[in-house]
């Protein structure tokens, strides 16, 4: 073996133990959401046991446990629709019709997302108690809407950019309206670009918590709420635990591995490519 | 130059653009900047929800009395002390496995795949998992590793608590840092580096004068991100320290939290967040011009 091959043999051993590393927590939660209870505190810890789908049998029926995920589910993808619905016309037009002031509606857009959720948080809770929307799991999914509103404009903006303008001439050449141009043109090309936006934005929506935690309590919360309450759970119901976090964590998990890419993009805001 | 794009083109059925970005527009204005006005306006005003009754305007006292409280000095400490240790942490790692995973070998996708996992981890999850299996001291996989080297367990949390969040939430923000650095690197031409070889460079001068270098604009990205990021966690603390033990890991959104949630002490709450946002837009300025120079320089290369 040549010393390169030896050196690239040894750096490749280097990034699987990384990645050991990296996920070993994950794994570990998820092999305590197989175990009994017992065997989850188990000292010195198992590795060998009778995997049990009890724990992830009782979160999944668990009634309260089933409403959080329908929250969030709600939340992502209403939040995410919403999103998009007003994104995708705004994108569209500083795309393909820019004016002066549209490096500046771009900056200033991402600029909102730079605010720290506390400097907003006690006026919103304020309102949020005036109008009755505390717990209000559609007011929550509004709240997200707005949240990952300039992610999506972004990530879309992007895109759009890159789609040539000769398509949507050719339509205007034949009479289409601005919306048929948008829903009839634009829409069909962008496929991949509108998917990418609202992976974004589920993902981001599905792990947040701080709105959650203080926007909403026992009938909206999301899942992000209710692990949460384990942390002051009496004694150790780590299988539990581990059941309803994997559960809650593994769509977001699968969704981040598939778009690992155009993550990277709309968090960067484009800065990165 | 932006000449060719910063005048609006004059073509025929020109949409109004009024209703298709004003949605969007009105919606960011009235969910973003209205909320801040209202901030600043209680920042000024006694306000108990105790006790409702008992307001009015109190010029400068809110602020008066946030910043002659010690606690408040702290949690500005803790907040500085734990964005730069993440950063230092999640920046040195990251490039490391950036390197690593630049290189081409078997099963790299999945590798890259499970290295960046922690980053989708919803983060109260991430804290739970952290807090009780890891360092529980009793039970946790921390304590047995140290029982079986013949150590005494440690709690972690409790002993540790600030080097304990900084190692959660390195865990959950290296994967942030590789994956930006790794596209910042696939931008980096391999002629450049085969010449650099070819020329006789050793490793470490071809990461010093070459990949360095290259991504300088890449790693000030990571930077000021993550900086806007960290300085608003918040899940990780609710859920796995509460801000203690005693006040070790309170940070600023933590404190105006517990002003505002705890104490029900609306107006000291919003001073506080009048200084959370000052300190996030300092970082705000610079990753805007940023970006900003990165839009013209974009548009640029298509006008």
């Amino acid at each position: 073996m040549s010393e390169g091959k030896r050196v690239r043999w040894e750096l490749t051993l280097l990034a699987y133990l990384a990645a050991g590393v990296m996920f070993f927590p994950i794994f570990w939660m998820f092999l305590t959401g197989f175990k009994s209870e017992g065997d989850a505190i188990a000292i010195p810890p198992k590795l060998l046991f009778t995997p049990t789908l009890e724990s992830i049998r009782e979160a999944l029926t668990r009634s309260d446990y089933a409403r959080h995920f329908l929250n969030s589910i709600i939340s992502a993808l209403g939040s995410t629709a919403l999103a998009l619905l007003l994104a995708i016309p705004a994108a569209y037009s500083m795309a393909f019709y820019p004016t002066k002031r549209t490096n500046g509606t771009l900056l200033w857009m991402i600029s909102t997302k730079m605010m720290p959720p506390v400097g907003v948080i006690i006026p919103v809770y304020l309102i949020f108690r005036d109008l009755r929307w505390l717990d209000n799991i559609w007011a929550l999914t509004l709240m997200y809407a707005v949240m990952n509103l300039p992610v999506v404009v972004w990530t879309l903006y992007a895109y759009f950019r890159e789609i040539p303008h000769e398509i949507m001439e050719a339509a205007r050449v034949d009479g289409a309206g601005t919306s048929q141009e948008l829903m009839r043109v634009l829409l069909p090309v962008s496929g991949p670009a509108v998917a990418s936006a609202a992976l974004l934005s589920i993902i981001l929506a599905w792990n947040e918590a701080f709105w959650s935690l203080n926007l909403t309590s026992a009938q909206a919360s999301p899942l992000s709420v209710y692990v949460a309450s384990f942390k002051t759970a009496e004694g150790l119901f780590w299988a539990k635990m581990s059941a309803a976090s994997m559960i809650a964590i593994f769509p977001v998990m699968v969704m981040g591995w598939l778009a690992q890419r155009q993550l990277v993009r709309g968090l960067t805001f484009g800065a990165i490519k | 130059m932006t000449r060719a794009l910063a005048k609006p083109r004059s073509r025929p059925n020109q949409p109004s653009t009024l209703w298709l970005l004003g949605p969007a527009m009105l919606v960011l204005i009235v969910w973003t900047q209205i909320p801040f006005l209202l901030t600043i306006y209680h920042s000024f005003r006694r306000f108990d929800l105790l006790n409702p009754e008992r307001q009015g305007y109190v010029g400068i006292g809110n602020f008066v009395s946030l910043l002659t409280d010690t606690i408040f000095w702290t949690s500005i400490g803790n907040t500085l002390v734990l964005v730069g240790a993440v950063l230092v942490v999640t920046i040195v790692l990251g490039l490391f496995l950036a390197l690593l995973f630049y290189q081409d070998f078997p099963g790299r996708a999945l590798a890259r795949t499970l290295v960046i996992s922690p980053f989708f981890v919803m983060p109260v999850v991430s804290a739970l998992i952290w807090k009780n299996m890891l360092m529980h001291p009793v039970y946790g996989l921390f304590a047995w590793i140290a029982q079986s080297l013949g150590q005494k367990p440690v709690d972690w949390l409790a002993t540790y608590p600030m080097q304990s969040i900084v190692a959660m939430v390195s865990w959950q923000w290296t994967p942030f840092a590789l994956l930006l650095i790794l596209t910042g690197l696939q931008s980096l031409s391999k002629e450049q580096l085969e010449a650099a070889k070819m020329d006789g460079a050793s490793p470490w001068q071809e990461f010093r004068y070459i990949i360095v270098p290259h991504l300088a604009q890449t790693l000030s990205v990571v930077v000021m991100l993550e900086t806007i990021f960290l300085l608003t966690i918040f899940a990780e603390i609710y859920a796995s320290t509460s801000g203690g033990p005693g006040l070790a890991t309170t940070t600023l959104p933590y404190l105006i939290y517990l002003k505002a949630f705890a104490e029900y002490r609306i107006g000291v709450a919003a001073a506080g967040a009048v200084f959370a946002v000052i300190l996030a837009n300092i970082v705000a300025v610079f990753v805007l011009r940023l970006i900003g120079r990165n839009l013209q320089t974009a548009k640029g290369g298509m006008a």
